[in-house]
């Protein structure tokens, strides 16, 4: 076979490409062509490029050395502009298209002169294992600058600093059986399966299905796999009950057979979703899979045999070289060198003959191999030099020879003269590691097989494993496997199998003679003077560097793998962590599974945060809830804040005289004055109400507040404090006496929910036996709060109540009609001013808002919004849970004795903890008023508070600010605070340091500074 | 994510519909005043951290609004059983039993048989002990 001039690397047949279709593509700036079939990583070898990255720690060259998941070197940056850019792709896995742009994420400023170089020639003494820990956590301070330049340095890829053009999406399903893998177990699997009357889904992470059937040399039934794998395919899609996926990784898998896939659904054909039919298409969509039983057909990776400079471009994996040579029609080199413990490997050397090119030999850690391939291979005239291995690469950009000797591998030591090999290319294989990712994600442990020499997975009730991730690997006992995993897991599930074996291609019988347990190949010199044998490539992680870790005293492998950083971040230890585990077994000497294994965590590969956002972003990124007023808020231009999901007007700018708008200040002083001296409306449509029915429901209030509910009588409003059980106020509202067994309890806007679910807790686990009911009716009733001097006046001729002062007193409610529509107003007030709380149904809120206008016009009837209503409350002393408390604040420590029923006749909830020596003692931090010496001054909200600001350093902090604002009225600023022992210090000043130098003083005042004495409100 | 079968809804719904409530068949003291200040901070603030069978409250938060019991094991996460508020658990009940007899026998105030529509109340600590010791 020749190659074509373009592609050096290419050969003119072979493999599954479209050599009639030329693709352009740019590599660090390089433009190449590839065909329709590659991968990134093929059209790279096919045409000759063998650095695709510096290393990640010693800055050393990188090429490509998997075919798949599993490569730790070619993680590249890929996208033509910057809206596209993504970080962390695998080569690898990243078809190829016509424009792909993509670059190198470690090699700054340049992969060939790399500003880093020296580090890794200089070597180990700079940088040892645990040498961020060592090196770096001293002075601390420098701590950023050093992470800044490493983080550049290694450069770990980068996000796009603009907006993504692309949408993503999920989608949730459910089916019987899921299969990951579509290799022949997973075939095998998902048609027996299918057969059964099974809804199945079948993902598979490559471009095509079909997985080591792809590239095998065998044969089903006498003809070559591909015929097998089209009709297998074919019949599957006949199945209505079947659904296929291929681009589709299962990075994750979660409690109770939940499993993630990410497909990838058009990152195959550019750097940008193209539409179709004029609509866009989904880039990737996350398919969150709850499945009956799934079969975990995940194959094996193949694990490279470390030995010295066994990171040189130019060292593949065997496997790798022969997917390279069937798939792609590429053959990554001119003369091989194969050093294996395996027979399985054998395939490597026999195709890269067979595609043209010499092989100097295949060494052979055995003393006596007998495989068929094996003679297969002596047969083709190749040199088979036996008790033997590859012991070092020479060669600095680019493999140029293989130093080999023979090997004691028990004694682990070199026992004959060293023969250097001439070649480019050096394949290795240590024989298959089960890729048992998912299962480990259940938390299963897996147990090491001598069969195999690997870890095999343990799997919790309902997931199989199934062929290669099984330990399995001869193709006839794969297939079978297969079909009984697919028909073990559908029985369990009810259906009826029948299992025949006739079913089954036919595969030649092939004889494996047995490996042997190679890992780290032994070296002349001792490990740690060794040149470098790395154990895992993306982190840089020798095997010199697990015998340091190992000789400190890392004796758990955890401790070894966070030492090391062994297995770290986006590989999750695919190539490594076996070997890892057999070279600190051998150094601890004991065996690899006296060893342990390492955990592998999601996700198996890098998921893009677009597919785990999907659409959940923007305007959908979280619910948004109006009042039936917003659409009038809008048009009066007012500002919103987020208070939980609601939008609330927070305060409304108007237009000055000159045209320009009021600020946020201006605007909360004019309102602020409107409320004190006319008439002002808020919108508190939000507040939370809760119907509370039933002839216990008095009796339930009682227990869950702190105060008295027995006497309030229908007709009546009432204040109420809610506490946990640990005596800490949660929430507080009022709560109106509607009729003798109807209550409406309201709550703060953010605790409508949590307090509900409180109810239905106590109700529900403590006191079944009361007869009462929760009704949540936030959104039903809207709420516009009338309040200000001229209130009554605005509403006179509005409403059939009765508006007399002793007619409808401060903490009545009275049902009517405001505006025409029946209304419930409660004379209740959280400005201190004279208000009505005008209840609405939601429906009729507009017109009876719009209506209030109307009739407001003759009052300048002002509209105030949130940060108002905070102003004119904190000036009344009011507290607003969860700003003003935190969860450690009692009532008593609010100053609210007043609140709480001791003499109750059940104890409530909180009481008990009210009297525990801890809120009984002294000292506690108590509600108090601040009010600057400095009028001028607003203290910040959440200011330490100190005694003695002359104290050194650390100070006694003895409290904290809790709501500060500027007070229109006192035309000073103000604020609430918890003081230490506050309530027994009126009048003593207290001293803010604040983190430019400045230091407030304020005096301690009681917590209501307008109408001290409450008479506004009672007019 | 949890797969949860709410005993009301009789249903396996997604997790994302419930809300975790911690450790189940925690009464709270008939007399709180009777309580000593360390036994109501126990009520208030003590929990178990088993690694094994944990009876833990939920609440069917999106869907029925209905609190229950789930059986569930904190290794590998198996939901063994869920149960409503009122009923034993049946898993693990084994070890309650044998003490709950004794507990009858003896200290018959430590531990409280479920009642219609009432929680069902933890077992004593000596109960919780044995389960303790043999989930070990
Ligand atoms: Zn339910």
């Amino acid at each position: 076979m020749s190659q074509t001039a373009a592609q050096p690397n290419r050969l003119a047949q072979g493999g599954q490409v479209d050599r009639t279709q030329a693709l352009t593509f740019t590599f660090n700036g390089h433009s190449y062509t590839g065909h329709p079939g590659d991968t990134l990583a093929s059209a790279l070898l096919a045409n000759g490029v063998d650095l695709v990255n510096r290393s990640f720690k010693y800055s050393r060259p990188r090429g490509i050395v998997a075919a798949g998941a599993e490569e730790p070197n070619a993680v590249v940056q890929l996208g033509a502009t910057e809206a596209t850019q993504v970080p962390n792709v695998r080569a690898t896995q990243q078809a190829l298209y016509d424009g792909l742009v993509a670059s190198s994420t470690n090699g700054w400023p340049d992969v060939q002169r790399d500003i880093m170089r020296w580090v890794g020639k200089l070597g180990s003494p700079f940088m040892p294992p645990g040498f961020y820990y060592k090196t770096f956590m001293a002075p601390a301070s420098m701590w950023m600058t050093y992470e800044k330049y490493i983080r550049k340095t290694a450069g770990l890829g980068r996000s796009p600093t603009q907006p993504d053009p692309d949408i993503y999406d999920h989608m949730h399903r459910h089916c019987d059986l899921l299969v990951v893998g579509a290799g022949p177990a997973g075939l095998s699997a998902a048609l027996t399966a299918a057969r059964a009357g099974a809804r199945v889904i079948l993902c598979d992470e490559q471009e095509t299905m079909g997985g080591s059937l792809l590239d095998t040399r065998e044969t089903l039934d006498d003809r070559p796999a591909a015929h097998w794998l089209q009709a297998t395919l074919a019949a599957l899609a006949e199945y209505d009950n079947v659904t296929l996926l291929p681009r589709t990784t299962a990075h994750g898998y979660h409690d109770h057979h939940f499993v993630t896939l990410h497909e990838r659904r058009t990152e195959h054909l550019g750097d940008s979703a193209p539409s179709r039919a004029g609509h866009r298409q989904s880039r990737s969509r996350l398919h969150r899979v709850r499945a009956g039983q799934v079969v975990l057909a995940t194959g094996a990776h193949e694990r490279p045999l470390v030995y010295a400079n066994n990171d040189v471009p130019g060292n593949l994996l065997a496997g790798a070289v022969s997917t390279y040579i069937r798939r792609y029609g590429v053959v990554p080199g001119r003369k091989l060198v194969l050093s294996t413990s395996n027979d399985h490997a054998y395939r490597a050397a026999l195709d890269w003959q067979e595609a043209g090119r010499e092989v100097a030999a295949i060494v052979d850690a055995r003393t006596a191999p007998e495989g068929d391939l094996v003679a297969q291979a002596k047969a083709a005239g190749i040199r088979v030099i036996t008790g033997s291995a590859v012991i070092e690469a020479k060669g600095a950009q680019r493999v140029s020879s293989a130093r080999v000797a023979a090997i004691d591998v028990d004694a682990f030591t070199v026992t004959g003269k060293v023969e250097t090999l001439e070649c480019d290319t050096i394949a290795s294989s240590g024989g298959y590691s089960p890729v048992i990712h998912l299962a480990s994600h259940t938390g299963a442990r897996p147990v090491w097989s001598d069969d195999i020499i690997g870890f095999v997975p343990t799997t919790v009730a309902g997931v199989t494993a199934a062929g290669g991730a099984h330990g399995v690997y001869p193709l006839g006992e794969v297939l079978a496997d297969g079909v009984e995993a697919g028909a073990n897991a559908v029985t369990a599930l009810g259906f009826a199998t029948t299992v025949n074996d006739a079913d089954l291609p036919r595969v030649a019988p092939r004889h494996e003679g047995p490996a042997c347990a190679l890992f780290q190949v032994p070296h002349e010199k001792a490990t740690l003077r060794a040149p470098k044998q790395f154990v895992d490539l993306q982190n840089d992680v020798t095997a010199a560097a697990i015998e340091v870790a190992t000789l400190e005293g890392f004796e758990s492998i955890e401790h070894v793998k966070r030492y090391t950083a062994m297995g770290f971040g986006t590989d999750q230890g695919k190539l490594g962590n076996i070997n890892g585990m057999a070279v600190a077994a051998r150094c601890l000497g004991q065996s690899i599974p006296e060893t342990g294994t390492t955990v592998f965590r999601p996700n198996y590969t890098p998921v893009t945060f677009g597919a785990v956002v999907g659409r959940h972003c923007r305007e959908l990124f979280d619910p948004e809830r109006y009042t039936p007023m917003q659409a009038w808020h809008v048009a009066q231009g007012a500002e919103f804040e987020d208070v939980g999901q609601w939008k609330r007007p927070w305060y409304y700018p108007r237009k000055r005289a000159g045209g320009e708008l009021e600020t946020m200040a201006e605007a909360v002083a004019r309102e602020c004055r409107a409320v004190r001296e006319g008439v002002g409306i808020l919108d508190a449509s939000t507040l939370g109400k809760i119907d509370i029915q039933g002839p216990d429901a008095r009796e339930f209030l009682g227990r869950i507040y702190t105060n008295k509910w027995q006497k309030l009588a229908p007709g009546r409003v009432r204040y109420g404090l809610m506490c946990g059980d640990d005596g800490m106020v949660m929430d507080d509202g009022t709560t109106s006496c509607l009729a003798e067994n109807h209550f409406l309890m309201t709550t703060t806007t953010g605790n409508a929910a949590p307090v509900l679910e409180w109810l239905e807790l106590w109700h529900q686990t403590e006191w079944p036996e009361l007869d009462v009911y929760f009704t949540s009716v936030t959104d039903h009733w809207a709420t516009m709060t009338v309040t200000g001097p001229e209130a009554r006046k605005l509403l006179t001729d509005m409403t059939d109540i009765d508006l007399d002062r002793e007619a409808f007193k401060f903490m009545d409610w009275r049902e009517g009609h405001v505006a025409g529509v029946p209304a419930r107003v409660f004379r209740i007030s959280f400005t201190g001013e004279l208000a009505f709380e005008i209840n609405v149904q939601a429906h009729y809120a507009m017109h009876v808002w719009e209506a209030l206008f109307e009739r407001g016009k003759h009052f300048d009837l002002t509209p105030y919004g949130t940060e108002t209503m905070h102003v004119l409350r904190a000036e009344k002393g009011f507290i607003i849970v969860g700003q003003d408390t935190d969860g450690s604040v009692t009532p008593e420590d609010l100053g609210m004795h007043w609140a709480i029923g001791y003499d109750k006749p059940f104890p409530w909830i909180g009481k008990r903890a009210l009297t525990r020596s801890d809120t009984r003692r002294e000292n506690r931090k108590q509600l108090v008023g601040l009010r600057p010496k400095d009028p001028s001054v607003v203290l910040e909200e959440g200011a330490q508070i100190v005694f003695d600001p002359n104290h050194a350093i650390p100070m006694p902090m003895v409290g904290h600010v809790t709501s500060s604002y500027y007070s229109p009225t006192l035309e000073s600023g103000f604020a609430l605070a918890v003081v230490k022992g506050g309530h027994q210090r009126m009048g003593e000043s207290v001293y803010l340091p604040m983190a430019d130098g400045r230091i407030h003083e304020a005096d301690i005042v009681g917590t209501q500074f307008v109408d001290p004495q409450g008479e506004r409100q009672h007019v | 994510m949890f797969h949860i079968y709410c005993p009301y809804c009789e249903e396996h719904r997604e997790e994302e519909e419930f809300h975790p409530k911690g450790q189940a068949h925690i009464a709270r003291p008939e007399d709180p005043d009777a309580c000593s200040d360390e036994a109501w901070g126990d009520y208030l603030f003590f929990r178990d951290n088993p690694r094994g069978i944990h009876h833990e409250m939920w609440l069917h938060a999106v869907g029925c609004r209905k609190f229950f019991n789930i059986t569930r094991h904190t290794v590998s996460y198996e939901i063994l059983e869920t149960y409503k508020m009122g009923e034993q658990p049946t898993v693990g009940a084994e070890h309650l039993a044998r003490e709950e007899k004794t507990a009858r026998e003896g200290k018959t105030d430590s531990v409280q048989v479920a009642e219609g529509g009432q929680q069902a109340v933890g077992a004593s600590d000596a109960a919780l002990a044995s389960v303790k010791g043999a989930q070990a």
